[in-house]
């Protein structure tokens, strides 16, 4: 349980990281928070001849608000997610949603783009990105490029990344208007990944229907997913409980995980149909003012 | 064992060291092979156990998950540093001890580094919250119940003003 030999390289600029990367390609690791990297090192599952850490990289660290849009450094710790003020405000699902990834230890270390990256399909960070309509940001000596998070993830523990690009930040715009939020998941242990875990944002019309829903699944399918025909049969209906949980029943066609240890795929239907309905119902009571 | 070596220096347990190690050198082997600070306890090396927990600038982190050169110029505090003196010991050791708190001890030291952080961090608790708190370590022999009394009573001692300055 011991890693393999690798060059190790920890640049403090981003032009020296992005040099590395167009450089080494696809024969270079990012290694970010670690906590899934090192992981894949020490059992030997990954072992790449280079890895450029990018811990000490000036500028991946910082978030800010401004003009409707939540921007944060792809360095950016988890554990932030769920302490920070600004966060709190501007996007309570993600600082909710984020006390589900891993444990705190993890959080501490791990990334919100080192997350997005690795691209589990369990995992809570991606879902939330497609939840909210997140733009990925990724740099390298070619330029800069702003990916929708609906393109992103592009098969199982794989995304659109180019072998020379390295994730910097992650454009959130701050739900705005009469939108309330909701996130459940269900985990074997609390801070495993989910069997399914499901997030929600809905909107409510002046006469109280559903204007506008977005929902989306992580521990379903190869990757996180939207469930976008579940989002039509919400719009325009009373959403009482009892409504969603009935229309819930299409997000069953979307579970593709075949049986594992953890579940059989029957009842991660059922589980996901389940946590997709409660999330949307938490988020019709909070767009009604509750809590 | 040729590899990519590296000069470090950080501060553990309130001492400052330099040393080379090589760059594949997790900060758990650093730390239990060169410096043996066997209260670093490897369950897993993969980041599922939280035994190898430390404190890394105050927060705790599993430090099977990182590498010795990444801790350069930061702060790292283990077990150790609270006390190694039987008749002296921390106030959360000795809560762990009279809570009958541990039965093996191997998850003890992180549990111990986390209860420390928490008790500094996030003032009071409650016993579901705490038992959230300590979900990353796992204990296999205890059932955790005292070790949420520990917690508890830990908290009470540091919070009396006899024992807080130790
Ligand atoms: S040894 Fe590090 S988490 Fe198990
Ligand atoms: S006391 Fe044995 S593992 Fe916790």
């Amino acid at each position: 349980m011991k890693p393999p030999p690798f060059a190790y390289f920890d640049p403090t600029t981003l032009e020296e990281a992005l040099g590395l990367k167009a450089q080494h390609g696809l024969d270079a690791s990012v290694l970010a928070g670690g906590q899934s990297l090192v992981p894949l090192l020490n059992m030997r599952l990954a072992s790449p001849e280079v890895l450029v850490d990018t811990n000490r990289v000036d500028g991946l660290g910082g978030l800010r608000r401004s003009n409707g849009t939540l921007e944060l450094g792809s360095m950016v710790r988890q554990y932030v997610l769920e302490d920070d003020e600004v966060v709190a405000q501007a996007v309570p699902l993600l600082a909710a949603a984020a006390r589900h990834v891993g444990h705190r230890e993890n959080r501490h270390r791990g990334t919100v783009g080192g997350s997005l990256a690795h691209a589990d399909p369990a995992a809570e960070l991606p879902c939330l990105a497609l939840v909210l309509s997140a733009e990925l940001v990724a740099r390298s000596n070619r330029g800069e490029r702003v990916i929708p998070a609906s393109d992103f993830f592009d098969g199982f523990m794989s995304t659109v990344l180019q072998p020379d690009e390295i994730l910097t930040a992650v454009r959130i715009p701050v739900p705005a208007g009469n939108v309330g939020w909701g996130f459940e998941e269900v985990a074997r242990r609390f801070g495993d990944f989910a069997l399914a875990a499901a997030a929600a944002l809905v909107t409510l019309g002046d006469d109280g229907s559903v204007a506008s829903a977005s929902v989306a699944l992580a521990g379903v399918s190869d990757t996180p997913v939207r469930a976008t025909e579940y989002e039509q049969a919400l719009v325009g209906t009373d959403p009482t409980p009892d409504n969603v949980a009935s229309a819930a029943r299409i997000i069953e066609r979307l579970v593709t995980t075949s049986d594992d240890i953890h579940a059989t795929q029957v009842y991660r239907r059922k589980v996901a149909a389940v946590t997709a309905s409660r999330a949307v119902t938490a988020a019709v009571n909070r767009a009604r003012g509750g809590e | 064992m040729a590899g990519d070596m590296r000069s470090i220096t950080l501060t553990i347990n309130g001492r400052q060291l330099s040393r080379d190690v090589e760059t594949r050198l997790t900060l758990a082997d650093f730390l239990r092979d060169h410096l043996d600070l066997t209260g670093v306890h490897l369950g897993c090396e993969h980041g599922v156990c939280g035994c190898c927990t430390v404190l890394l600038d105050g927060r705790s982190v599993r430090s099977c998950l990182m590498f010795a050169v990444q801790a350069d110029g930061h702060e790292i505090e283990t077990v150790e540093g609270l006390s190694t003196d039987i008749d002296k010991l921390h106030p959360i050791q000795e809560a762990f001890s009279e809570e009958h708190a541990l039965q093996c001890g191997f998850c003890t030291p992180a549990m111990i580094l986390r209860t420390k952080e928490l008790i500094t961090n996030d003032g009071e608790l409650s016993r579901e919250e705490i038992r959230e708190q300590l979900s990353g370590i796992l204990c296999r022999c205890t059932g955790y119940q005292n070790i949420v009394n520990a917690v508890v009573s830990a908290r009470e001692k540091m919070h009396d003003p006899q024992v807080a300055g130790r």
